[in-house]
């Protein structure tokens, strides 16, 4: 990484934020990549498929993660945060704090072996298979995870909860490489940049907050996210769809789960779950032929291109779209019931289910507000970072030399985000340029004035 | 004569509603009825006119507010059917009983056709007590107990009302009633489509609570609960249902129990609960009645499958204690007992009085009286604490 030159500063190392870190490296400028979590990757590399091609989702992220860990002039800070950001002339001050791993990453080859020995295996939920599946409490969420390095989870290992870990450290004795360092500190490195991306993603809304659909009650009830964890063939069921281990034969989808509805603070259409919840339907019907396949809407919203077409080819795969939200789901026996006017027939309806899946909305990142602060940003209404305007500026912020990008301006789907992404990254070069032919000129000027 | 849409249209808001049917899926009359609140609000917006004495239906709506509550456009389904109704009561086009309801509210204070003068029937036995709570009450008192039009005349509901009573007095609360000069709350009249007589009785009944300068106010029923914490406007006193006060003093201590509700040989009474429409979905009060069933000694508290949020109406509200609606056979309080029933539970415990009448005959009608026992929590809440106290009256023994 050439540090001669004005750097740029993107944070959160998902698709938008790594596409927009290749995009500025390749251009020549050196780009501070930071991610919060222990591997870059973000929500993409959860996914299974993509709409409406049904490429493999990590099988295309894959190569630009790998991509951004090995360019010269990325400099990857997972498993770190902005801890503050002050102007500093034309740029930039940044305080990054780098979380201790508690693994030296210089050591660490990625092997596994201390994962495979913690006493914790199998017992800690994993948040990137939302729950589905469980790992120990040093791991690395996935196994294309950049890097490819281990980390101490704080909160679950025994050592660092409770002082103790039975007479010797598990994970220390299985390490062949000694990387294993309980002594390690969070520290902080500061960093200069002349421009900064915020791309820190979003979350889902709790389902739980539409109590009438039981999610969390019924095991048969889940969300858009974890079927994608289920159906994944890197995933925990190799991509089987089971539910308590069975292959479910009726399987019921519901929109809007959330979205579109003032009460729950998020009056605004997701606009991804129209196009998932067609590519889950046409997943189930791969999987498994003979299912039968619902899914309840109140509309269908298929405008991006090849969306139509998708949708269409979903519906002629035996996939029965009934107009209705549904009321509320039950239990009747070894199934669930799902209870809604089909609107078409002007009539309540029950559809019995062994699987149902919630297309829940799309919400702000919960460390929306923390953003904002660090850096000034405004946010709409909706929560989300506020661009400075809705259709002439769309990736600028309120504050000179900040962009956004991706689902942290609002929510949408990944060509939309990398097209975003591009766009920012545009916009953060057009500052890098001004900055290294302001500081050229300066020099020549100098040159100049000894000769 | 035809109302005409345009103007009711606008003032509930319907042009916000985007057709989803959430409301008429949700809808526990809409699956045996040909009530569909969906498409009578698209008739709201596409028809000039609705004859509303064609639609019997509407008289099928209990009021719940299951729509109102799940509703993601804040269309406010059931104030539709309300506003129809008062359409139908304007135009005198109302079922006889409903009539008679209304007319009682309007003559004795009361929609069950009995006197004003008896209103006091219910502490029959605790005579005493009640003269200490209307000299309270006329002295002014830190509590006061509305007691209710059903708990006051019904003989059944009477017995939860004197366990009230005694409950309170036990705890030393500063508690006064009313007695006859206690009318209904309204709650009923406003969902029959009454709109004049109840703001009549706001503007009265109002008053006349407000003159008592109590700091609390605690009622036996959710509905007298619901309109006065959501419709009177009594900013100056705290309401209360019952289950919320009863639940403090035992958290504070001001309760304890010294009996149990177990049988003699120690066994434990297995009880299921059933959230009231107006205490659970329309005031969130879920949590305050399961504190006390788990507080009472001797109780084992299991859940229905459709509980809380989900639970599933009895179909005694929004008048329907007055009239009987379209289908009589499928009684959503047979299919309620019947999921208490599955539950293996004893008891089936509430905490409304149309809850304990409709739920207490729906399981003699399915002949399960001999399984499961339909009772107020105060009823084993008094049970509990009988044993401790020599009560003034042997309420237990004195009926049935």
């Amino acid at each position: 990484m050439d540090r001669r030159q004005p750097a740029a500063l993107v944070i959160g190392g998902g698709i938008a934020g790594i596409q927009a870190a290749l995009d500025i490296a390749d251009a020549g400028f050196p780009v501070y990549l930071v991610e919060r979590e222990p591997s870059i990757g973000g929500r993409m590399a959860q996914l299974d498929k993509t709409f409406p091609t049904l490429d493999c989702s990590s099988c295309i992220l894959t190569p630009k993660m790998v991509d951004a860990g090995q360019h010269p002039n990325i400099e990857l800070m997972t498993y770190a945060e902005v801890e503050s950001v002050a102007r500093d002339g034309d740029g930039f001050r940044v305080r990054v704090r780098q979380k201790p791993r508690y693994v030296d990453v210089d050591k660490c080859r990625g092997c596994g072996d201390c994962a495979e020995a913690c006493r914790m295996k199998g017992r800690i939920v994993s948040e990137f298979d939302e729950g589905i599946a469980n790992r120990s409490s040093i791991y690395v969420p996935f196994p294309q995870a950049v890097p490819l390095k281990y980390t101490i989870d704080p909160e679950a290992c025994l050592y660092l909860t409770r002082g103790t870990c039975g007479r010797t450290f598990k994970c220390k004795d299985a390490c062949p490489a000694d990387a294993i360092d309980f002594e390690q500190e969070a520290e902080f490195v500061d960093i200069e940049v002349s421009t900064i991306i915020v791309a820190t993603g979003f979350d889902l809304i709790d389902p739980r907050t539409k109590p009438e659909y039981a999610y969390g009650v019924y095991p048969e009830v889940m969300t858009g996210m974890e079927f994608e964890r289920l159906s994944d063939a890197s995933g925990p069921t190799k991509g089987e769809i089971l539910v308590d281990g069975e292959k479910p034969e009726d399987v019921v989808f519901i929109k809007c789960v959330g979205s579109r509805d003032p009460h729950t603070g998020v009056p605004y259409c997701s606009r991804v779950c129209c196009m998932y919840t067609a590519k889950h339907a046409h997943l189930v019907r791969d999987k498994i032929p003979d299912a039968n396949i619902t899914v309840f809407y109140m509309d269908v919203r298929a405008f991006g291109k090849g969306y139509e077409e998708f949708y269409d080819r979903v519906k002629q795969e035996r996939v029965t779209y009934r107009r209705g939200e549904p009321s509320e789901i039950y239990r009747r026996g070894d199934k669930v019931v799902v209870l809604a006017e089909d609107t078409t027939l002007g009539q309540p309806v029950e559809v019995e289910a062994d699987l149902v899946v919630l297309a829940t909305a799309i919400v702000p990142r919960n460390d929306v507000k923390g953003v904002s602060g660090l850096l000034g940003l405004e946010q709409s209404p909706d929560g989300f970072f506020q661009e400075a305007d809705a259709k002439l500026r769309p990736v600028d912020s309120n504050v000179e030399d900040v962009f956004v990008a991706g689902c942290c301006q609002s929510p949408k789907d990944i060509p939309d985000t990398v097209g975003q992404a591009k766009a920012a990254a545009s916009s953060a070069l057009r500052v890098l340029v001004r900055a290294r032919d302001a500081a050229s000129s300066g020099c020549e000027a100098k040159m100049v004035k000894e000769s | 004569m035809a109302l005409k849409t345009a103007k009711m249209a606008e003032q509930l808001e319907l042009f916000g509603c985007i057709q989803c049917g959430k409301c008429t899926g949700g809808c526990p009359v809409a699956r045996k009825t040909t009530l569909n609140i969906r498409n009578l609000i698209y008739h709201m917006l596409v028809d000039s006119e609705m004859d509303t004495g064609a639609h019997e239906e509407l008289w099928d709506c209990t009021a719940c507010f299951t729509c109102v509550e799940r509703c993601p456009k804040d269309v406010q389904p059931a104030e539709l059917v309300i506003a129809l109704r008062g359409d139908l009561v304007e135009a005198g086009r109302v079922p006889e009983t409903v009539g008679t309801a209304l007319m009682s509210v309007f003559r004795q204070g009361n929609p069950n056709s009995m006197a004003r003068q008896d209103r006091e029937l219910w502490a029959e036995g605790m005579e005493d007590s009640l003269e200490r709570a209307k000299k309270a009450a006329k002295e002014g008192c830190d509590t006061l107990y509305f007691v209710g039009c059903t708990p006051s005349y019904d003989q059944r509901v009477q017995r939860v009302a004197r366990a009230l009573m005694r409950t309170f007095e036990n705890s030393g609360l500063d508690v006064g009633v009313l007695g006859t000069d206690e009318s209904c709350c309204g709650n009923e009249v406003r969902r029959m489509g009454e709109i004049g007589l109840f703001e009549m009785l706001v503007e009265e009944g109002g008053e006349t609570l407000r003159s008592v300068g109590a700091r609390q106010m605690v009622t036996t029923s959710p509905h007298c609960f619901n309109t006065f914490k959501n419709e009177y406007g009594l900013d100056e006193m705290e309401i209360l249902h019952y289950t919320q006060l009863i639940a403090h003093l035992i958290e504070e201590g001001g309760l304890t129990f010294d009996g149990s509700v177990a049988s003699e040989d120690g066994e434990e009474k297995v009880v299921t609960y059933h959230d009231p429409c107006f205490l659970g979905k329309q005031n969130q009060i879920f949590d305050e009645p399961r504190a006390i069933l788990e507080a009472i000694p001797g109780v084992k508290l299991v859940e229905m499958d459709r509980n809380r949020e989900r639970s599933l109406c009895c179909e005694g509200g929004g008048g329907r204690m007055w009239v009987e609606g379209t289908n009589l056979e499928e009684r959503l309080a047979f299919q309620r007992v019947e999921e208490a029933a599955d539950t293996g539970a004893d008891v089936l415990a509430v905490a409304c009085p149309f809850c304990l009448l409709t739920l207490e005959d729906a399981v003699k009608v399915r002949g399960l009286d001999e399984q499961l026992q339909v009772v107020d929590i105060m009823e084993l809440v008094d049970l509990a604490l009988e044993d401790a106290d020599a009560s003034p009256a042997g309420d237990s023994e004195e009926e049935e």
